[in-house]
């Protein structure tokens, strides 16, 4: 059979405000509070919670890179969904943003005050440091 | 009958009311194909979340969560979403209507007022008022729905609140809009969407179950607070354009009613002056 040959899997992220990103691939890789996952054809149905991090799409020779914070994930089938309350492409991220935002958030980390929301402060640096380094690749 | 010179102020004025309705018109008509488009952009997350969702709790079956589980207190805590602004003929009272004659009493519900006019309207009718997020109508982002759900949920988890509905709006098309009262928990979803699932089919949640549901649930329901204003905002703009456009034809016949009435008035006084130069024509002569 000509489709079980390919071992590409449909691919959906979408986001409040649009459909991110849609097609096909052989593998995907990105980030849960538990880790870092990896997801080939056949997965076993899983439904997950994602964490800042950087969302890898494997597709033949080319790989594709995106910014992708808090969200749900899907796999079921052959199909995986990403929900994703924000997600960016390298393009799309101010760096000089991204930079302040880091400081911002680590000087109040530093400070320690006692009304600090460290969890947010922590949430902060980590978007921060996911879209500095989403750039890099 | 009234005098020429009466009829002739009502006309004018009518017609600059007139000329107020179409430009609104016209600006409503414009922000709602804006509206409208994010409408629609907005509506794969909406249902992707919701069918997520129904997966998931096919598959979760007997998970024991306070999220999935009646509560013990009676309060009841509705999202109301209307506009700041009037002159949208029914699209605000029709959103108070729904609390005041559905199975809501006043003094069960807290109310979370999105939109001044709904908050004016509810606050008149005496409910109590637990917060306003009034400047959000302006332009609803989806920070904005995670700000509203936090608030929400805090009070739902701390005990405080049993039930959490949300009152707002369903754009269907240009111009049917339906409002519409939704129970975002403890999570209800249709029984139909629930069953159509493969139930054989073994879902792994990672983390476990239950956290996984924690965790899921609050971005479901912003997601459904974030998707209800985004419609609400195409509803508001749609309402008032209908009634914008209904102003501007009354007025439109208003002013051929009074046009009639004025040329009829303009030929009676000069019947009547003729009448009065001949009368004195002939007692002189």
């Amino acid at each position: 059979m000509a489709e079980s040959d390919k071992n590409v899997f449909e691919i959906e992220i979408i986001t409040p405000d649009r459909v991110f990103y849609q097609g096909e691939a052989s593998m995907i890789e990105f980030n849960t509070v538990e880790g870092e996952i990896g997801v080939y054809k056949n997965h076993i149905p899983l439904a997950t919670v994602l964490a800042p991090g950087i969302v890898t799409i494997t597709e033949g020779d080319s790989k594709k890179y995106a910014a992708v914070h808090s969200g749900i994930g899907q796999i079921l089938g052959d199909k995986v969904t990403l929900l994703a309350e924000i997600a960016e492409w390298p393009g799309e991220i101010d760096e000089s943003r991204a930079k302040s935002a880091e400081e911002r958030a680590r000087e109040r980390l530093e400070r320690k005050d006692s009304n600090l929301d460290v969890m947010r402060a922590e949430l902060a640096l980590r978007k921060a440091l996911v879209r500095q380094e989403v750039l890099k690749k | 009958m009234a005098s020429m010179r009466d009829i002739k102020r009502r006309r004018s004025s009518i017609s600059s009311t007139q000329q107020i309705t179409k430009a609104m018109k016209l600006v409503s008509t414009v922000k709602l194909q804006k509206a409208k488009g994010r409408a629609e952009q907005t509506a794969p997350y909406f249902n992707y979340m919701y069918d997520t969702v129904c997966t998931m709790l096919a598959k979760a079956g007997s998970v024991n969560h306070p999220y999935l589980n009646k509560q013990e207190s009676n309060k009841k805590a509705v999202i109301t979403i209307s506009s700041n602004r009037g002159l949208a003929g029914g699209y605000n009272s029709s959103v108070v209507k729904l609390l005041t004659q559905g199975d809501l009493p006043a003094e069960d519900v807290e109310v979370y007022a999105i939109g001044h006019k709904g908050e004016e309207g509810l606050a008149i009718r005496g409910y109590h008022i637990a917060k306003e997020y009034n400047e959000v109508m302006e332009a609803p982002t989806y920070e904005d729905a995670m700000a509203i759900c936090k608030d929400v949920l805090t009070a739902y988890t701390s005990g405080e609140i049993g039930e959490i509905y949300l009152a707002y709006t369903h754009f269907k098309n240009t111009v049917v809009h339906q409002p519409k009262l939704l129970k975002l928990l403890p999570v209800e979803v249709d029984e139909a969407d629930v069953e159509g699932m493969d139930k054989n089919l073994l879902m792994n949640f990672e983390p476990n179950e239950e956290e996984a549901i924690g965790l899921i649930i609050p971005k479901y329901i912003t997601s459904l607070v974030y998707g209800a204003l985004i419609e609400a905002v195409a509803s508001e703009n749609g309402a008032r354009m209908q009634a914008m456009d209904n102003a501007t034809s009354n007025a439109e016949d208003m002013i051929s009613d009074l046009t009639l009435k004025y040329n009829r008035a303009r030929q009676g006084s000069i019947t009547q002056e003729l009448t009065e130069i001949i009368a004195g024509a002939e007692a002189i002569s």
